[in-house]
């Protein structure tokens, strides 16, 4: 394995242009859709599509919960895990902050009410990746089955507690979270943006980002450093289950009701926005900024389909295919250079 | 040997594997600033004596001493620890991460940002630096992943990063196994430059050649005991290799 490696780190180093359009990608990519949408307004409608005000903001809107799933599974991508059960992790939040904020709003007030329901969503949030992260640190159980498992959990629990419907709220201060705007932006956008910008700081610039990489990158070699890699596994888990909580609490504010299936769709969008933003599924690369151009091509390419008139389930087909290639181009860029590829 | 006191001394080590004796009163010493290759066929008690030296598990029977006193190692963590270090092919390095990021791995130095903590990259550059130059190891750029290194340049940084945390005893399994031609000497040429800095280190290779480059001093081991040990000036590899076979 390490001769392989060898080699295509030669290789790499003869193809720099290659290498430096591979890296820049996404970006690439997302200049491609913006302007394809572009013409495609100007030609159809006469109408501009990235000029337009509310198309900005209906595609950041868009971006929003994606985006909160994609940033906690960046890192768990990043060190070589996946976790399945954001979507579900998500509908749970939002079920537990429903019944919360319902029960806790006539007797502590709105903005109290609002504050206790936060707290215990995020809290419940954090019991799957708990449990996630007790199951691949402790048991060895693949990320991928555990996580799985996981979401099928998640989506049980979700769907009693919820009673097998929606559960609607009612608190003005969550609505004004949900659907407010400060100086122009939604709220939920802010909010969005000040979390990329916290786990962005915790990916690049803590040990906790570094250890991160050092066990997506060789684990073993983590161990020997001393590195505590189960805690920091545990840690990635409940990472990304409480940004997937927040994603829950933004969408319950946002339709004023909490649903059970309230994240199923986006899995794929969130795994999409990681994996088209550079990050590989082998563990070892990628970077929150990365996972942000993701998620603003995802919600690009379902706006703009929207847009254009082209029936939603396209989205889908459109998204899944997108991140199909978007893994065959990590794996051929792999062994071009950059990196090793288990096979 | 060359000093008075062994910086690492193993007596009468037994190592029993349910019936099998690993190894039986084996005698091991090692100086600083000096090579020992330890050579032996395929289940001579190479591995398991640099196991029992390294940490890996303790020994039936037999003493060790290290750097003057008497020393039980609970685990490798512990003989690391203490400055025993091994040199693993394919396990030492982070191949994402840059060299100062490996070199500092586990231990990064902290500073602040905008009153924010953050990790000093640019001291564990700065100081992987140094180390590796005063190894007189040449790397060209140290800001890239060690993935774009070559195999020796990665056994290097491995070894630089030992050393940068005061290993005193270096045991290398087979380091130039996988490596090219050009490559092995470079390894070989750090070996040396090591012993001038005061290391004492474990060379365990099947290529007699690289044994004869590098070894002030060559133990043989055979099925598990002693078979003889002979400093380099005064052998060949003609009888090492019948001290080996017996």
């Amino acid at each position: 394995m390490s001769t392989t490696a060898t080699v295509a780190a030669r290789q790499s180093s003869r193809v720099p242009l290659l290498a430096a359009l591979a890296a820049a990608r996404a970006w690439l990519f997302l200049i491609v859709l913006i302007t394809v949408f572009e013409i495609w307004a100007r030609v159809s409608f006469g109408a501009s599509f990235v000029g337009n005000l509310f198309n900005l903001r209906s595609v950041a809107v868009f971006a929003v919960a994606p985006l909160l799933l994609a940033i906690g599974q960046t890192f768990v991508i990043i060190s070589g895990g996946i976790d399945l059960s954001v979507g579900f992790t998500m509908g749970l939040a939002a079920i537990v902050l429903a019944h919360t904020v319902n029960l806790a709003t006539p007797a502590l007030g709105t903005g109290a009410g609002l504050l206790v329901g936060v707290a215990v969503a995020v809290l419940a949030s954090m019991i799957p990746g708990v449990v996630n992260g007790l199951l691949i640190a402790r048991l060895r159980v693949p990320p991928f089955i555990g996580t799985l498992g996981m979401y099928g959990v998640a989506r049980g629990v979700a769907f009693l507690l919820a009673g097998g419907t929606t559960v609607p709220v009612s608190n003005a201060a969550l609505n004004y979270i949900g659907n407010g705007q400060l100086a122009g932006f939604p709220v939920v956008v802010l909010l969005t943006v000040l979390a990329l910008l916290v786990l962005h700081y915790l990916l690049s610039q803590s040990k906790f980002g570094q250890y991160t990489y050092a066990v997506g990158g060789n684990r073993a070699a983590a161990v020997r450093a001393g590195i505590n890699v189960r805690s920091v596994t545990i840690r990635l888990y409940v990472l990304s289950a409480v940004c997937a909580g927040i994603g829950g609490i933004l969408y319950t504010g946002r339709f004023s009701a909490g649903a059970a299936q309230a994240g199923e769709p986006l899995l794929l969008d969130s795994i999409a926005a990681v994996v088209i933003g550079g990050a590989s599924l082998f563990g070892g690369s990628g970077t929150i900024v990365g996972t942000l151009i993701g998620a603003l091509i995802v919600a690009v390419i379902q706006y703009g389909l929207v847009f254009i008139n082209v029936e939603p389930f396209w989205q889908f087909v459109a998204v899944g295919v997108v991140i199909i290639i978007s893994v065959l181009v990590d794996q051929s860029q792999r062994r071009l250079g950059g990196g090793r590829v288990d096979e | 040997m060359s000093e008075g006191t062994p910086l690492l001394q193993a007596s009468g080590i037994s190592k029993r594997f349910g019936g099998v004796h690993a190894l039986e009163d084996v005698d091991f010493g090692l100086a600083a600033g000096e090579v020992v290759a330890l050579a032996g066929d395929n289940g001579a008690g190479k591995s398991t004596l640099i196991k029992i030296i390294s940490g890996v598990f303790p020994p039936d029977g037999g003493t060790l001493f290290y750097q003057g006193s008497r020393v039980a190692f609970a685990n490798p963590q512990d003989a690391r620890a203490r400055g025993i270090e091994t040199i693993y092919q394919d396990l030492a390095l982070a191949d994402n991460l840059d060299v100062g990021a490996n070199v500092f791995l586990g231990r990064e130095p902290m500073t602040r940002r905008f009153g924010l903590p953050v990790i000093d990259r640019r001291r564990m550059r700065a100081e992987a630096a140094m180390t590796l130059d005063r190894l007189d190891i040449g790397l060209d750029r140290l800001d890239r992943p060690v993935s774009a290194l070559s195999g020796g340049q990665r056994q290097c940084v491995a070894i630089g990063r030992a050393l940068h945390w005061n290993a005193r005893v270096l045991i290398m399994d087979e380091p130039t196994a996988a490596l090219g031609v050009p490559e092995q000497r470079k390894v070989i040429a750090l070996i040396q430059s090591l012993k001038a800095h005061g290391v004492g280190i474990v060379f365990i290779s099947h290529n007699l050649a690289d044994i004869f480059a590098v070894a002030d001093r060559i133990v043989v081991l055979r099925r598990g005991t002693n078979a003889g040990e002979r400093t380099r000036a005064a052998t060949n590899p003609d009888e090492i290799v019948r001290l080996m076979v017996g």
